[in-house]
């Protein structure tokens, strides 16, 4: 048997083997246009300044960041040939690619490296990204060593994707204020694969070739244009008749397997980790019956997420159980996935002191803030109603109205969907350390206070160990699902639709689009 | 010489009315967009994907939302009268750039729409005036219900789902297709292929309404003694029709069209959306849900100059044409 069975591993060893030499028989063919879209419109094509997947498509690539990352989440070489961490963690080097240059043919030299730092600690959303580098030093032009006030691992991933765009010193450097620049948005002039040919507001964003970029022979493509198409059944269209080659972020579960149908598309999940956009239930644990642990526990228990996976959401979204996306290496799978159970519930809130009194206990509201969200409130409201949890549904007039209302904290349920941005330090701490409750939209808005979260969060922030980070983030994600101050449910249903012409689709990575398209070739 | 006084007059105090009235339209919306829950802050944390609390806060103070309400609406105000209307918090582009580059699509749907559901609606009408009861009136009254009551955004998916999907000869969206090369004559014509559909989308709804008015008009007016004396007279029917009675029932309908001036803003959101047409409806939908009140009320604020513009000319020609209008007493 045993025999038998490394017979099967070597006949799919073998297997694999040949599928990759054909695979890579396929010579990449230079030139062609990729046709693609972006799902809304752009505040900035400068992502140094701007954070978010529109912004992220076109700016990585104009802008090419120190490291990229392969789809098991371990960093390669892009703009940085190689890179060391010191014994202590509170030194990064750098070391450049020598004859890399900017899309006005200067060099890239390790004082854009100090530069791009500089603009995106005063000027990018993500503040924690870079806020432990207190200084780049510049030994030589093509090294450049980020000092740190502490160690730092979430810096490898905020060197990667769009989060670490380097920008040219001589261009974004002449005083005026990073984040209105005019050239953020017209005679972009960056690092990357592809230069800006035209951007107009609403329309589309064209990219062409760099010629003098520094992977030899990249990109493949002559050409991208990324055409702005806010509407989700006109891209549907788009694709299937051929005006769109290629496509990320499509969300519409009835679309999506609408698109799967059509012969010459491939659609697939994957490559969203460290985008790692994560559709919730938020709770206000400060006041109410919420405040008490059980009712929130009984709320999940009441809930049937196989119900919201499977009919709302027709199968297109991956279930996740802590507040760590399921494909990051940090993700801990070993959690009460509170499968369904309404005595257990009812149990939950008797105990916690809230008998059922004529088929109802207490009344809760529900908010949410985008259309997409009102079907899995809705079904909230059905499900809780079972064990006498009476929930009134809020609509808010538009995104800011909501976006108001959990920010301070004025709500008792609401739907949220929140993204991790590759390190849990970037993206998840946010939620839950005491010392961010009730700081706007996507901060601590549950009131959710927990000493040991606030220490192990601070603690693994800081630990250079992998495993040891690893075990405390495992730590975290146990308490959280425990204490149910958010009802974990799903990850976004985020699709990338291409047609059978486009070759090495961004889909291999963890940033989807938010990374360089500089492999991707087009089949004649 | 009395009379070139009286009109220099009477425009002078137009104008004034016109000036006051733009800056009543500023105060009214800024106050109102001050009103609505939440803030630019809060959509640009969303299109940035979540935002750390410190750069939340370094927005409302670089965009000045930290300061009292009054201090806000001054210092907007006094930028107006000094023909500046500022930069899109959320686009971080001059409003007026913003605006002109938007303008010239909404123009070219607008108008054109607006040109065919007044030519086809004209022609329907009167086709249908002239058999109240006959099968062709029947059909028009249909036509004209089923557009007028059909939400446009349906009817622009269906028009792609039939005429890009299931017979593919027009484009799914955009204004024009950026890979094709060649002289004015091929982008003009991209351009055209373009607009065919969101123009018969958008012309649907007007179409009903031209249609309508213009069979009652025409029934009104083909009973009344004119045409009678003509038919008398011994005219043809067409003569009657075409020569006399269309004048006459033509009024109403433009100055119908005439009052659709602030389609330009207004009518065009949800067509824009479907088709992708990089126009000022979607502009001017996103930029309130963006709580983007420059971007905002400089859209306002011109589709007010627009529509104050458009009524005082209409006006000061009236005046001029018809001696009844606004005369001496």
């Amino acid at each position: 048997m045993k025999h038998l069975f490394n017979g099967l591993i070597a006949a799919t060893a073998v297997a694999s083997v040949l599928a990759a030499t054909t695979a890579i028989a396929e010579e990449p063919r230079h030139g062609g246009t990729l046709k693609t879209q972006l799902g809304n419109n752009l505040r900035t094509l400068n992502s140094a300044v701007q954070s978010g997947i529109v912004t992220g498509f076109p700016g990585a690539q104009l802008f090419a960041s120190p490291l990229r990352y392969d789809d098991s989440w371990t960093p390669q070489p892009y703009l940085a040939e190689s890179w060391e961490v010191s014994d202590d963690g509170l030194k990064v080097t750098l070391n450049l690619v020598e004859d890399a240059v900017f899309h006005d043919g200067e060099p890239i030299k390790s004082s854009d490296i100090a530069f791009s730092v500089k603009v995106i600690q005063e000027a990018h959303p993500f503040k924690s990204m870079f806020a432990p580098v207190t200084s780049v030093d510049t030994p030589d032009e093509h090294t450049a060593v980020l000092n740190l006030a502490h160690p730092h691992p979430g810096l490898m991933l905020a060197m990667s994707g769009q989060l670490m765009s380097i920008i040219p010193e001589h261009v974004y450097g002449d005083g005026q204020d990073f984040k209105t620049h005019p050239r953020n948005i017209e005679d972009v002039v960056g690092s990357g694969p592809f230069k800006l040919t035209e951007y107009k507001n609403g329309e589309h964003v064209i990219l062409e070739r760099f010629d003098d970029f520094f992977i030899e022979g990249r990109p493949y493509l002559d050409k991208i244009v990324m055409r702005i198409m806010r509407d989700s059944s006109a891209r549907a269209i788009a694709y299937e008749n051929g005006e769109l080659d290629f496509g990320a972020f499509e969300s519409e579960p009835l679309i999506i397997n609408r698109l799967k149908k059509v012969d010459h598309l491939t659609v697939t999940p994957t490559g969203y980790g460290a985008i790692g956009a994560l559709d919730w239930l938020a709770m206000n644990t400060t006041k109410g019956p919420l405040a008490d642990k059980r009712v929130r526990q009984a709320i999940a228990y009441a809930i049937d997420k196989n119900f919201i996976q499977n009919a709302l959401m027709q199968g297109t979204v991956a279930d996740s159980n802590t507040g760590i996306h399921p494909d990051s290496p940090f993700y801990n799978a070993d959690v009460n996935n509170y499968a369904v159970d309404l005595d257990k519930a009812n149990a939950l809130l008797d105990e916690a002191g809230f008998p059922m009194n004529g088929g109802e206990r207490f009344a809760l509201t529900i908010d949410f803030g985008w259309p997409a969200a009102k079907p899995h409130v809705e079904y909230v409201r059905a499900a809780l109603k079972k064990v006498g949890i009476n929930v009134e549904v809020r609509a808010s007039a538009d995104f800011p109205t909501w976006a108001k209302r959990m920010g301070t904290m004025d709500f008792d349920l609401s739907w949220d969907a929140v993204f991790n941005w590759g390190d849990p330090s970037i993206g998840v701490h946010r939620t839950y350390l005491t010392s961010n409750i009730a700081k706007g939209v996507w901060s601590n808005t549950q009131g959710y206070s927990n000493a040991r979260v606030d220490e192990i969060l601070n603690m693994a922030g800081k630990e250079n160990d992998p495993e040891k980070r690893k075990a405390l983030y495992a730590e975290f994600q146990q308490i959280v699902n425990d204490e149910v101050p958010i009802y974990f449910v799903q990850t976004l249903p985020y699709h990338t639709v291409y047609s059978n012409k486009v070759m090495n689709a961004p889909v291999n990575g963890i940033w989807s689009t938010s990374s360089p398209l500089d492999q991707v070739w087009l089949k004649e | 010489m009395d009379g070139a006084v009286n009109f220099l007059r009477v425009t002078l105090i137009r104008v004034f009315y016109a000036v006051i009235l733009l800056i009543a339209v500023l105060i009214l919306n800024f106050s109102l967009m001050h009103m609505a829950p939440g803030d630019v802050a809060d959509t640009i944390a969303q299109a940035a994907g979540g935002i750390d609390a410190e750069a939340l806060e370094q927005i409302r103070r670089e965009y000045g939302l930290d300061q009292p309400f009054l201090v806000q609406l001054g210092r907007y105000i006094g930028n107006v009268l000094r023909f500046d209307l500022g930069y899109s918090f959320f686009y971080s582009d001059k409003v007026t750039s913003l605006i002109l580059s938007r303008l010239p699509a909404t123009l070219l749907l607008v108008i054109t729409a607006q040109l065919l559901a007044l030519v086809v609606g004209v022609i329907l009408g009167v086709f249908s005036a002239r058999k109240p009861n006959g099968i062709l009136s029947h059909f028009v009254t249909f036509l004209a219900l089923f557009g007028y009551s059909a939400p446009v955004f349906w009817t622009g998916l269906l028009m792609l789902v039939i005429f890009s999907l299931m017979i593919p000869i027009f484009p799914v969206a955009g204004m024009r297709d950026v890979t094709i090369e060649g002289g004015f004559f091929a982008q003009a014509f991209d351009i055209a292929r373009h607009l065919v559909l969101p123009m018969i989308t958008l012309s649907s709804i007007f179409l009903a309404l031209y249609s309508r008015l213009a069979r009652a008009t025409m029934m009104e007016v083909l009973g009344s003694d004119y045409v009678r004396t003509a038919k008398a007279k011994g005219l043809t029917n067409r003569q009657v029709v075409y020569k006399h009675a269309l004048k006459n029932s033509l009024s109403p309908v433009i100055t119908l069209a005439g009052l659709q001036l602030s389609a330009v803003v207004s009518g065009a959101v949800l067509v824009e959306t479907v088709f992708s047409w990089p126009g000022l409806g979607t502009l001017a939908f996103q930029s309130i849900l963006a709580r983007d009140t420059p971007l905002i009320l400089g859209i306002l604020f011109f589709s007010a100059l627009v529509v104050i513009v458009g009524n005082l000319l209409t006006d000061l020609a009236l005046r001029l044409v018809d001696p009844r209008v606004g005369g001496k007493k």
